[in-house]
């Protein structure tokens, strides 16, 4: 089973410390023990743009789809057996990031 | 057997069962919906049989088999849901035959998924009534006071979620468990209290089917970990509190206070019961255990159900309960409830000073203001109450109680103005 995990950043976080090593060890377990798929963290939201070309004519929108205090900070996709195990790897990603995680599964066919 | 007799057996099997049941197919088939269709279908089908073939002599035994056969038949006709060769490994798989002590594991497994952290506790306290009670969605629509149709999403969603997101099936690993039995003990004083002092204007004031359900699903817990002080507390609570229930209303449907309950309608047995358990938690403290919130709430109610009168009981043990118990949580309804005692030990002038420190905080609850119009009452300030229990009774939201504190208001004597402020 496949579940994204979202790195939620919001005004409130402390910038003062560097996660960085914390963050690339805590990778290193996760490809170890088999759960990692994929990561990436995310210039600011700032950096975003929004193309609608639902009508045939392109439209570009500076900045995310939804204004917001949390936005995106990263991403990861892991493989576990459930979200229980899911869930305790998103608590100690939680801890090293210092940011709130989202967890949602893959849909499946 | 007459219609009755088989009735009864039916019901009997029903809060006996349903639980072991559905517990067991989804532990078989991994899917809550197909558990909880196949067991009613069992059900159903005994309905019909039962009346001409008699009772089986085993009929948990009968109903497992006839669900499990149910479930297998609507696996067979929905292929398109499994492949062949997963409908063949179920179909052809080892005949469930586990023994009882992991039938019961199995049990709590299943409370454990609806009580998973990751839903949402709304969620959580519809499908315990659902998949562990076996109450219908109308039945718990009606509980709480939502549409039937609002009922059935809820438990749609939770069902939706736990198979998107694969809530596993399975005991919380040994670590999370304390943390995990705290959030079922939540859903099952959540049931309890509903039925204790239900809300709203279109209800019976007291439910006594959900006293029973949440008494009935807590027992089952307590008894598969008799080692966990805040399941046997909470047990113990729901006991002693539901022991004062007979007392608890008027001929005329109002709720009786504590002081004016004719005691000798109190349910003996379920005092016995409750204070057992209290003490055998007494124990335990003192070998070194920490009590948690259930077992101290239920050892003030173990002091209460053993005063002969209100005027009899220990006020200052329950004073002294209460400062423990504002230890472990600060909540402004603990400080309320330790300023009522503190009223009966100090006075009604210094309760309703330490009363008055939490206006600010519970201006929106109406036991606030019921307490406080109680304790001006008796210091004879007679238009304070009237007006504090105006504010009390615009804010219950339940009929009965209402009903107790105009009665209350009503009774108060003396001049309407001019008193001493």
């Amino acid at each position: 089973m496949q579940y994204l995990v979202f790195v939620i950043a919001d005004e409130h976080d402390s910038t003062s410390v560097d996660r960085r090593p914390a963050i690339s060890e805590f990778n290193r377990r996760l490809m170890s023990e088999g759960y990692w798929v994929f990561a990436g963290g995310l210039a600011s939201a700032e950096t975003s743009t929004v193309v609608d070309n639902r009508d045939g004519q392109p439209v570009l929108t500076d900045g995310p789809f939804v204004e917001s205090k949390e936005y995106l900070d990263g991403i990861w996709i892991w493989n576990a057996p459930d979200l229980d195990v899911a869930l305790r790897l998103a608590a100690e990603a939680s801890q090293i990031c210092d940011r709130q995680i989202e967890v949602r599964p893959f849909a499946t066919p | 057997m007459t219609e009755v007799g088989i009735e009864e057996a039916v019901d009997r099997a029903h809060r006996d069962e349903w639980a072991r049941i559905v517990a067991s197919l989804v532990r078989r088939f991994g899917d809550l919906d197909l558990a909880e269709e196949a067991a009613a279908e069992a059900f159903a089908t005994a309905v019909e049989r039962w009346p001409d073939d008699g009772i089986p002599p085993n009929p948990g035994a009968w109903l497992t088999t006839t669900a499990t056969r149910k479930a297998i038949d609507r696996i067979r006709r929905e292929t398109k849901r499994y492949d062949k060769h997963r409908e063949a490994r179920l179909v052809y798989g080892t005949v469930d035959a586990a023994p009882v002590g992991v039938i019961e594991d199995d049990r709590l497994r299943l409370i454990f998924i609806c009580c998973h952290p990751a839903l949402r506790m709304e969620a959580r306290v519809a499908l315990t009534l659902r998949m562990v009670g076996g109450l219908t969605m109308p039945e718990i629509a009606r509980a709480f006071l939502v549409p039937d149709a609002t009922m059935g999403q809820r438990i749609t969603r939770a069902k939706a979620k736990i198979a998107a997101a694969r809530i596993p099936y399975r005991m919380p690993e040994a670590e999370d468990l304390p943390a995990r039995i705290s959030g079922v003990l939540t859903v099952l004083y959540l049931i309890f209290n509903e039925g204790y002092l239900a809300t709203g204007t279109a209800t019976a004031p007291v439910r006594a089917e959900l006293t029973t359900e949440a008494i009935r699903l807590t027992r089952m817990l307590h008894a598969l970990v008799p080692e966990d002080g805040e399941a046997t507390g909470l047990l113990a609570l729901m006991l002693l509190i539901d022991a004062r229930r007979p007392a608890r209303l008027s001929a005329a449907g109002e709720l009786v206070a504590l002081d004016a309950q004719d005691r000798r309608l109190w349910n003996d047995a379920l005092i016995a019961e409750g204070q057992d358990l209290v003490r055998e938690r007494l124990a335990a403290v003192a070998a070194g255990a920490r009590p948690g919130r259930y077992q101290i709430l239920a050892a003030i109610n173990a002091v209460h159900t053993s005063a002969h009168t209100f005027r009899a009981t220990d006020w200052s043990q329950i004073l002294a309960l209460y400062d423990q118990l504002a230890r472990i949580d600060r909540s402004p309804i603990v400080a309320l409830n330790r300023a009522i005692a503190s009223a009966e030990v100090d006075g009604a002038a210094a309760g309703l000073a330490e009363l008055e420190r939490l206006a600010s905080t519970l201006d929106g609850y109406h036991a606030f203001h019921a307490a406080r119009a109680e304790l001006l009452r008796r210091l004879g300030r007679t238009e304070q109450a009237r007006t504090a229990y105006d504010r009390a009774i615009q804010l219950t939201e339940n009929p009965a109680e209402a009903a107790a504190l105009s009665g209350r208001r009503d009774r108060l004597i003396g001049p309407p103005e001019g008193e001493d402020r």
